[in-house]
């Protein structure tokens, strides 16, 4: 069968996936990777790979990576693009990664309006080490390590780090979008190229919020995690443009 | 050549852009602070980036990126900071990056003090951060080689892909004295292992994760070999007055010019006290303390520390001869007086034996 798209180039051919079925990361991988072929960026981009499970993402990404310590991916491609102001970069992080462990470099690279762009994959939980609470785990969400279920008592709340960063006026763009189904996945690749352009344009930073299912940690099949996107994890984080400080077109 | 009248700190910093450092990320801390400042003013009118980071940790992750992409990197900071860096010290060793990383060492354990302190000798020396590498250690003793060790620490750095660390301390970071600087290093070679975007080419990897053990082996053993190089090329130290000497003491850094002041105080009453400083911690000269321990009759240690390096000393010597230690911990400073004493002790102990 011919293929009416033709594959993209900076997407790895031929490999075996890692992720379990219905994880959500290879759907933003694949999406990533026509982005930066629309925008014509590949042969500049370097991806920082996280800890967690996407730190193999260099495995399906065919583009430069680098690995980053837990939580310091930020602050690696702050170093990148400081380095190289002309490379395009992307920091790929999850919620633990991003707005637990590495908070700090989180809020004052996108204080700074480092020109890079990251990709927070929000999946409820720490994936890669077995479904643990994640900063981002719902009140009463079950998890391995609130095995009754979140209580803002003795976990807090849910963290909304994209709402926190969109409030800095280093930050140019942030969109929080789902990869649960045929529509949502237009949307959060619409979301990617805005995020990226503003990258390009050297407006700030830049972030894509992606709602992503991993149902094997959720202990749901991968239709009920979708539909557990829509019904549940999108009510405490709703979806849209959180803050567009681009300039308007005249 | 110009000799200027400079500071420690501000002698890191005009070496650094002088090798062709174009990337400073740090903290501040007490007492480094000189160091950043300098950089602050200096390296944008040398067309390079200062950024004061969040963190020590995120300073050294910047690192990271900036060394990634070809670009020769430093940071800084003192003791505690130092502990919050170990971390990406490792990382830059796993991923086989180079960069320069001052020490100005203060006391210590926890928040400790901000005097001069060698407590941090074992961290420098035995790798620091976790896993199974090291890291080329430089102890200057002076203004002058706080100059030209950093410039050398950035061509060591580069030339076996490792970071590399400047271990000096609060006493020779604040000193000011007479410096030469060496010639400025206008363009530097293409680093052909760079990540640089794919271009034409493939795309390229930096990774220190590996999910196959074996894999993992083969990187260990391949860092292993690099450090066994590194052993044979790369060991530095200084004699003083050892050739005829039946006492000799062991001190690097600043430790070591407060024993030269107590040994040119002994010789004065006839002791023949010698001095051996090394001057790269890691690789540790232990060659020359093990052929001189057979011409001696004692080695004594000085450091500002519980002894540390102490540990070295009776690893090379291997239990030819007395060691005896004489230490100041936490930030203490001792006195050539001080150290004449227990040279005086020891000997007058020697020939009673």
């Amino acid at each position: 069968m011919k293929l009416k798209n033709p594959w993209p180039i900076y997407f790895k051919k031929d490999v075996e996936t890692h992720y379990c079925p219905g994880c959500g990361h290879g759907i933003v991988h694949r999406l990533i990777s026509e982005a930066v072929e629309e925008l014509d960026v590949g042969k500049r981009t370097i991806c920082v790979n996280p800890a967690g499970c996407a730190v193999i993402a260099y495995n399906y990404l065919n583009v430069d990576c680098i690995e980053s310590a837990h939580g310091r991916g930020t602050a690696v491609a702050t170093g990148l693009k400081r380095a190289r102001p002309d490379l395009f970069v992307i920091s790929y992080q999850g919620d633990g990664d991003l707005a637990a462990i590495g908070t700090a470099e989180t809020i004052h690279s996108a204080n700074r309006g480092e020109c890079f762009t990251a990709v927070l994959i929000n999946n409820a939980v720490y994936g890669m080490t077995g479904g643990q609470m994640a900063p981002t785990t719902l009140l009463s969400q079950k998890t391995t390590t609130t095995p009754t279920g979140r209580t803002s008592g003795n976990d807090g709340y849910p963290l909304h780090i994209t709402d926190v960063v969109a409030t800095f006026k280093g930050v140019a763009y942030a969109e929080r979008v789902a990869v649960n189904g045929p529509a949502a996945v237009q949307r959060a690749k619409k979301a990617l190229k805005n995020a990226f352009q503003a990258q390009i344009d050297g407006l700030g930073y830049s972030i894509i919020e992606v709602l992503s299912p991993c149902p094997v940690n959720w202990k749901m099949s991968p239709i009920e995690a979708w539909k557990w996107i829509d019904d549940v994890l999108s009510k405490e984080f709703p979806l849209g443009v959180l803050a567009d400080r681009r300039p308007k077109a005249v | 050549m110009n000799k200027e009248f400079m500071s420690g700190n501000h002698s890191f910093g005009e070496a650094a852009i002088r090798a062709g450092c174009k990337h400073y990320f740090g903290y501040p801390i007490t007492p480094q602070n000189e160091l950043g400042e300098y950089m602050s003013e200096h390296l944008p009118k040398a067309g390079g980036v200062f950024l004061q980071s969040e963190s020590e940790t995120a300073a050294i992750n910047m690192v990271e990126g900036a060394s990634a992409v070809g670009a020769r990197v430093m940071t800084s900071s003192s003791s505690p900071g130092i502990s919050l860096k170990q971390e990406g010290i490792s990382y830059l060793a796993g991923l086989e990056l180079p960069a320069v990383i001052v020490n100005v060492m203060r006391g210590g354990p926890g928040l400790g003090d901000i005097s001069a302190a060698q407590g941090d000798y074992f961290q420098a020396t035995r790798g620091g951060g976790h896993g199974d590498y090291r890291t080329p250690v430089y102890a200057p003793a002076s203004v002058q080689e706080i100059a030209d060790l950093t410039y050398k620490a950035f061509d060591t750095a580069d030339k076996y892909r490792t970071p590399v660390m400047v271990l000096s301390d609060g006493l020779i970071g604040q000193m000011k004295e007479p410096v030469v600087f060496p010639k400025k290093i206008e363009k530097l070679p293409e680093k052909e292992w760079a990540l640089r975007g794919m271009g034409s080419g493939p795309s390229r990897l930096m990774a220190s994760f590996h999910i196959d053990p074996a894999v993992i082996e083969r990187h260990n053993w391949k860092l292993f070999r690099k450090y066994q190089e590194i052993e044979k090329n790369e060991t530095m130290y200084e004699t003083y007055m050892t050739d005829d000497a039946d006492i000799i003491a062991i001190a690097y850094g600043c430790t070591a010019r407060i024993a030269k002041g107590a040994i040119k105080r002994v010789r004065k009453d006839g002791i023949k006290a010698g001095l051996i400083r090394p001057i790269t911690l890691w690789p540790f000269p232990s060659q020359i303390i093990k052929d001189t321990a057979s011409k001696i009759k004692k080695y004594i240690v000085f450091e500002m520390s519980t002894g540390q390096m102490l540990d070295d000393v009776l690893l090379a010597v291997e239990g030819r001869i007395k060691v005896q230690f004489h230490g100041r911990p936490g930030g203490a400073i001792p006195t050539p007086a001080e150290f004449a004493r227990i040279i005086y002790r020891e000997y007058q102990l020697e020939s009673k034996s």
